[in-house]
Order: C-alpha cells, then sequence, then structure tokens
C-alpha cells in the first residue's frame, strides 16, 4: 500500500547557484602578478607590465559570466573598477612620500634642526629659521582665524539661523573658501602696504593672508559639528532654567568639542603649507627672525621654493635642503593630522558606543 | 511648596499657524494631572508653553494668560529662565549630558549656572534626587561613570532627578514613558505617584491606561478637523473621564473608536 515518491525534491536546489570555485579569483590574480612582475624583469616596462596584469585580472568577471550569470559577474566586474580606481588614487600619495623621504631624509641633521643660512655657501645650514618663521606665522594666523571663525559659526547656528545676516554670512563664507591664495597674499599686501609703503615685507602680513585662509575652513567645519550636537540637550538645559549663553558655553561646545578642534586642526594643516601669498608679503631671509612685525620672514613652503628656483653653485646641497625642508613640512602636516585623531578619540563624548 | 496653574484661553501659535485654540483649564496643586488625546492634537505644545519653552523654538507664540498661583507667567517683566527653573520638565526621550557624570548631570542645574555649592551639600543633593527618582541604588556605586551609559529606563529616572534637583514647583512631563520598556515603565508611574505628595505634575501620554493609572485628572485634546487647530475637549476627574464622559468625541476616543 506504499507508494514511493519516484523523485524526491530537493527544494534547497533552487536556492543553490553556481559559484566559481573559490581559489578561482585569487589563482587569476596571483598569474596577473607573477606575469606583471615576469614581463618587467623581461623589460616590457613597468606601466606595460601593469596594464597587461590588470587585464589579466579582468578575465575573473568574463569566467564568471559563464559559470555565475550576469550578476555576480557584474558584481566582479563593478569590484575590480573600485579596487583599481583605489590603488590608482593611492600612487600618487605613495610616489610623494616615496620621493620626499627618500631625497629629504639624508639632509636631516642636527644641523639642519638648529642653524639657519645666515653666511652659509654650500653644504651645510639649515632650517631653523624658516621652521621657527612657519611656526610664528601660522601661530598668529591661528590665534586670528579661531576667535573668528569660531564665534562666527557659533552665531551661524545658535543664534542667527535663518535670518537674512546668517544667510549672507553663509555665502560669504563659501565665497571666501574659493578665494586663490595669491589673491589673499595680495589682499595681505595691499592692506600693509597701504599703511607703511610699498615694499613692506613682514610676518605678521603672511599671518593676516594665511588666516584670510582659514577663517572660512575654521566656520564651515565648526557650524557642521555645532550642527551634530542634539537639540534635546539644548532644550534639556534649557528647561534646567540655564540661560542660552551658558546653553552654548557648557553644553554645546563641549559636547561637540572633539570635532571642533579635529576640524582647527585640519584647517592649520591646510595653510601650513601655502607658499604664493608668503612669498609676496613675508619673503624670505637667509636669518633667524622672531619678530612677527619687522622685516622679512622665512617660511618652510618659501625656502623649498627658493632654495630650487635660485640654488646657488654648486647647486647640488641647496637641492638636498629643499627636499629636507619639503619632508619637515609633511611631517609637521602628518602630526598635526595624528594630534586631530587623538583629541577626536580622548574628548568624544564616553559611553554611546 | 507645590504649586497651582490657571490657563485661560490660551491661543498657541508657530509663526502665523494656530496650533492649539482657546484653552481654559485649571490644574491643582499636588496633583497629577494627565493630557490624552490623538497625536498632532497639541498636548505637547500646550505642555510646553506651560514652562515658556515653546517660545524656544523660532517663529513661536502665545496669546492668553498661564497663571501660576495668580501671577502670569507670560507678563513682560516676567524672566523665562526663571520661568523654567520653577517648573522642571522631563522629555519624551531620555537626554542626559553626554559629556558629564551620573553625579554631574543630577547637578545640571546647579552646575550649569555656575551655582556654588560645598562637597558635602552638592552630594546630599545628589542621594536625595536620586533616591526620589529611584535609582540611587542601582547607580550609587558608579556615580562617575558617563549618564549615557544606563539603560533608557534608568537615564529617564536620572532626568528626573536632574529635574527635581534644582527644587522646582511643578513638574512637567512630556510622554516620559513612550520611549521605554513596561518595567521601567511601571517604575516611573510609581515614581509619579510618590513625587505628587511634593510637585505638581503634569503629564502627557499617548497611553490610555497609563492615564488612568497615574492621573488624578484627565485633559482630552482633540483636532476639530484637519489642519484645524487643537482645543481642549474635556477636563474632569479621572475616574469621570473615564467612566461617565460627557462629549461624544471623548467617550470615541477612550473606547477605541479613533486615535
Amino acid at each position: 500500500m506504499t507508494t514511493t515518491l519516484s523523485r524526491p525534491v530537493d527544494v534547497f536546489d533552487e536556492l543553490r547557484g553556481a559559484q566559481l570555485p573559490s581559489w578561482g579569483p585569487r589563482a587569476v590574480f596571483g598569474l596577473a602578478v607573477v606575469v606583471g612582475v615576469g614581463t618587467y624583469f623581461l623589460g616590457l616596462g613597468v606601466f606595460r607590465s601593469v596594464v597587461l596584469a590588470w587585464f589579466i585580472c579582468l578575465s575573473v568577471p568574463l569566467w564568471s559570466l559563464a559559470i555565475e550569470g550576469k550578476r555576480k559577474a557584474t558584481d566582479r566586474l563593478v569590484t575590480t573598477l573600485v579596487t583599481s580606481a583605489f590603488g590608482l588614487a593611492l600612487l600618487p600619495l605613495i610616489s610623494i612620500l616615496w620621493i620626499v623621504i627618500s631625497k629629504g631624509s639624508k639632509v636631516l641633521s642636527t644641523e639642519f634642526f638648529t642653524y639657519s643660512m645666515r653666511n652659509v655657501v654650500g653644504p651645510g645650514g639649515g632650517i631653523y629659521h624658516a621652521l621657527i618663521g612657519t611656526l610664528l606665522i601660522t601661530g598668529a594666523a591661528s590665534v586670528m582665524s579661531i576667535p573668528i571663525g569660531l564665534f562666527t559659526s557659533i552665531y551661524l547656528v545658535e543664534y542667527g539661523q535663518q535670518n537674512r545676516l546668517a544667510r549672507w554670512i553663509r555665502f560669504l563664507v563659501d565665497v571666501m573658501t574659493g578665494i586663490p591664495s595669491i589673491v589673499a597674499g595680495l589682499f595681505a599686501y595691499a592692506l600693509f602696504a597701504l599703511i607703511f609703503g610699498d615694499g613692506i615685507r613682514l610676518g605678521i602680513g603672511g599671518s593676516v593672508a594665511l588666516s584670510v585662509l582659514m577663517i572660512p575652513v575654521v566656520v564651515r567645519s565648526c557650524e557642521e559639528m555645532l550642527k551634530l550636537v542634539p537639540n534635546e540637550l539644548r532644550e534639556a538645559s534649557y528647561a534646567l532654567g540655564v540661560p542660552k549663553w551658558r546653553t552654548v558655553a557648557k553644553v554645546v561646545l563641549p559636547t561637540a568639542l572633539a570635532g571642533i578642534v579635529t576640524g582647527i586642526t585640519l584647517a592649520i594643516a591646510r595653510v601650513i603649507g601655502e607658499t604664493a601669498p608668503l612669498l609676496i608679503i613675508a619673503g624670505t631671509t637667509d636669518s633667524v627672525n622672531m619678530d612677527l612685525f619687522k622685516d622679512r620672514m622665512a617660511t618652510l613652503p618659501v625656502f623649498a621654493y627658493s632654495s630650487i628656483s635660485s640654488p646657488g653653485f654648486p647647486p647640488g646641497p641647496s637641492i638636498d635642503r629643499a627636499w629636507g625642508a619639503a619632508l619637515v613640512l609633511l611631517i609637521i602636516v602628518m602630526l598635526l593630522n595624528l594630534i586631530a585623531r587623538l583629541v577626536s578619540y580622548f574628548f568624544s563624548p564616553k559611553g554611546e558606543r | 511648596m507645590a504649586k497651582s496653574i490657571d490657563v485661560a484661553d490660551l491661543n498657541i501659535y508657530y509663526g502665523d499657524f494656530l496650533a492649539v485654540e482657546g484653552v481654559t483649564i485649571p490644574i491643582a496643586a499636588r496633583s497629577v494631572t494627565a493630557f490624552i488625546g490623538p497625536s498632532g492634537c497639541g498636548k505637547s505644545t500646550f505642555l510646553r508653553s506651560l514652562n515658556r519653552m515653546h517660545e524656544v523654538i523660532r517663529g513661536a507664540r502665545v496669546e492668553g494668560k498661564v497663571l501660576i498661583d495668580g501671577q502670569d507667567l507670560y507678563a513682560d517683566d516676567m524672566d523665562p529662565v526663571n520661568v523654567r527653573r520653577m517648573i522642571g520638565m522631563v522629555f519624551q526621550r531620555p537626554n542626559p549630558f553626554p559629556t558629564m557624570s551620573i553625579y554631574d548631570n543630577v547637578l545640571a542645574g546647579q552646575k550649569l549656572n555656575s551655582k556654588r555649592m560645598k562637597k558635602a551639600e552638592s552630594d546630599d543633593v545628589v542621594e536625595r534626587s536620586l533616591r526620589s527618582a529611584g535609582l540611587w541604588t542601582e547607580v550609587k556605586d558608579r556615580l562617575d561613570r558617563p549618564g549615557s551609559g544606563l539603560s533608557g529606563g534608568q537615564q529617564q529616572r536620572l532626568c528626573i532627578a536632574r529635574a527635581i534637583s534644582v527644587e522646582p514647583e511643578i513638574l512637567l512631563m512630556d510622554e516620559p514613558c513612550s520611549a521605554l520598556d513596561p518595567i521601567s515603565t511601571s517604575v516611573i508611574e510609581d515614581l509619579i505617584h510618590e513625587l505628587k505628595t511634593q510637585y505638581t505634575i503634569v503629564i502627557v501620554t499617548h497611553n490610555m491606561q497609563q492615564a488612568a493609572r497615574v492621573s488624578d485628572e484627565t485633559a482630552f485634546f482633540n483636532l476639530s478637523g484637519v489642519g484645524k487647530p487643537g482645543r481642549l475637549i474635556e477636563v474632569g476627574r479621572t475616574e469621570a473621564i473615564f467612566s461617565n464622559p460627557q462629549e461624544p468625541a471623548t467617550e470615541a476616543y477612550i473606547q477605541g473608536r479613533f486615535g
């Protein structure tokens, strides 16, 4: 009386799909690397072997199209394209780091950091004067920009919101973001030439030019950070009978502190490498100048520029010093980025993870 | 020390939009008054106008009178900051300050106003407030930890402790349990029963059973139509409103026929 089902239906069969063997893509990428390296050593040239290897990688989507079907093939194709785009974007970064470190590291020495270029001809000398100049000028620019930028953003978020003045300020800040740095330098020069006459060169002028570039960046990043503070916290504070200014100072700013400090640090990193405005208004010199309000002042980017453009004779040592200055500038920017990371790690509100 | 509230013919606006119209309601001292009604009928808006939190929103304004023991809150010489010190508020979502410890959160009203206190005195205020909020035993060993590390129900009780540590006369609660689980809700309802011996409590709730459980008086708000302002339909003893409502709309809402 028993009936046997002739063929048990496997419902899961419909859920399964054909798949490339898991070693498949890896094998193709391995082959691509081998072929690329091999043809490079056979004398095909870097560019051609990379392109050849890349085309071999493209065979994975084709293989997948044959076995797995269209959806998975598209997935693999786009994955390949996105990964290649990432590699392409990484290329200039790695190449800059490589060249600057390899060419700049050989001049780094105690002398390089502690001597100026005063009376130095040929090898020797250092960047002490330019380092001091960069730190002083950027420091003064920060002292000017941070309060102006922070207070502007507080006005925009907490007080102005959508009124006409706030809309105008936002528009003008956006316009300021687009000012070319050379124009900022010319502005600072024109300003100080009006007061002190033509041909003026001052460190503080460089700070003014840099703060013109820095203020919009500070305003924008602080504004974004203040906007992120939940409105509930402001309301909680008001409901406790706390006046608005205390709410801003003691609730909103501490909550946004990490983001604000990060934004400011990145704004500093953005202007510390500016060359053009400083070339115009701060000039360059071979001696140490500690006074922002008197005479020319050397800075790292301008030092690197003038060491390359007028190296003297023999040119070798001067060009090496330019690479050294570039490396030091790069290290300062990376340190600033690191500080920004650490600050946002240690200052952000805890216990929300 | 708790005070009574008398609202006379209050219109509440957002810009030109009339959100709540013509509310007249007496609220007795040392009692719990619940506001019920469908979403968007102006319960929360009306609650926020009782401690002048409404005007924090841009363009928001109020016409009419809110009398606290005979004093008009909206008189020209009233300072909204002082009003809010006297009338505390607990919000729908727990909102402890993320930069502060549990201890500092309880004392936020004092700390943010830079009130100087001796250590012993502030310890005392913290313990008293947390005990009244029913949170003391749970957090007494970790007062220096951030308030945002607590569970949702604990955070809400922390917010209540924060609100009562400045010793207000009146406590406004805007759906304090809607983001909480049933156990935390029942803890907070017990707390409301205890607090009403000292404070005048006004609570907005979406939960009719909750209104029936915690309140002495119940006020029913409703919209007269889409885009029309919200109105106070009926107010009375909670038992009366739930067992013998006078208005057909109240009866329909309580029986769950709309809302």
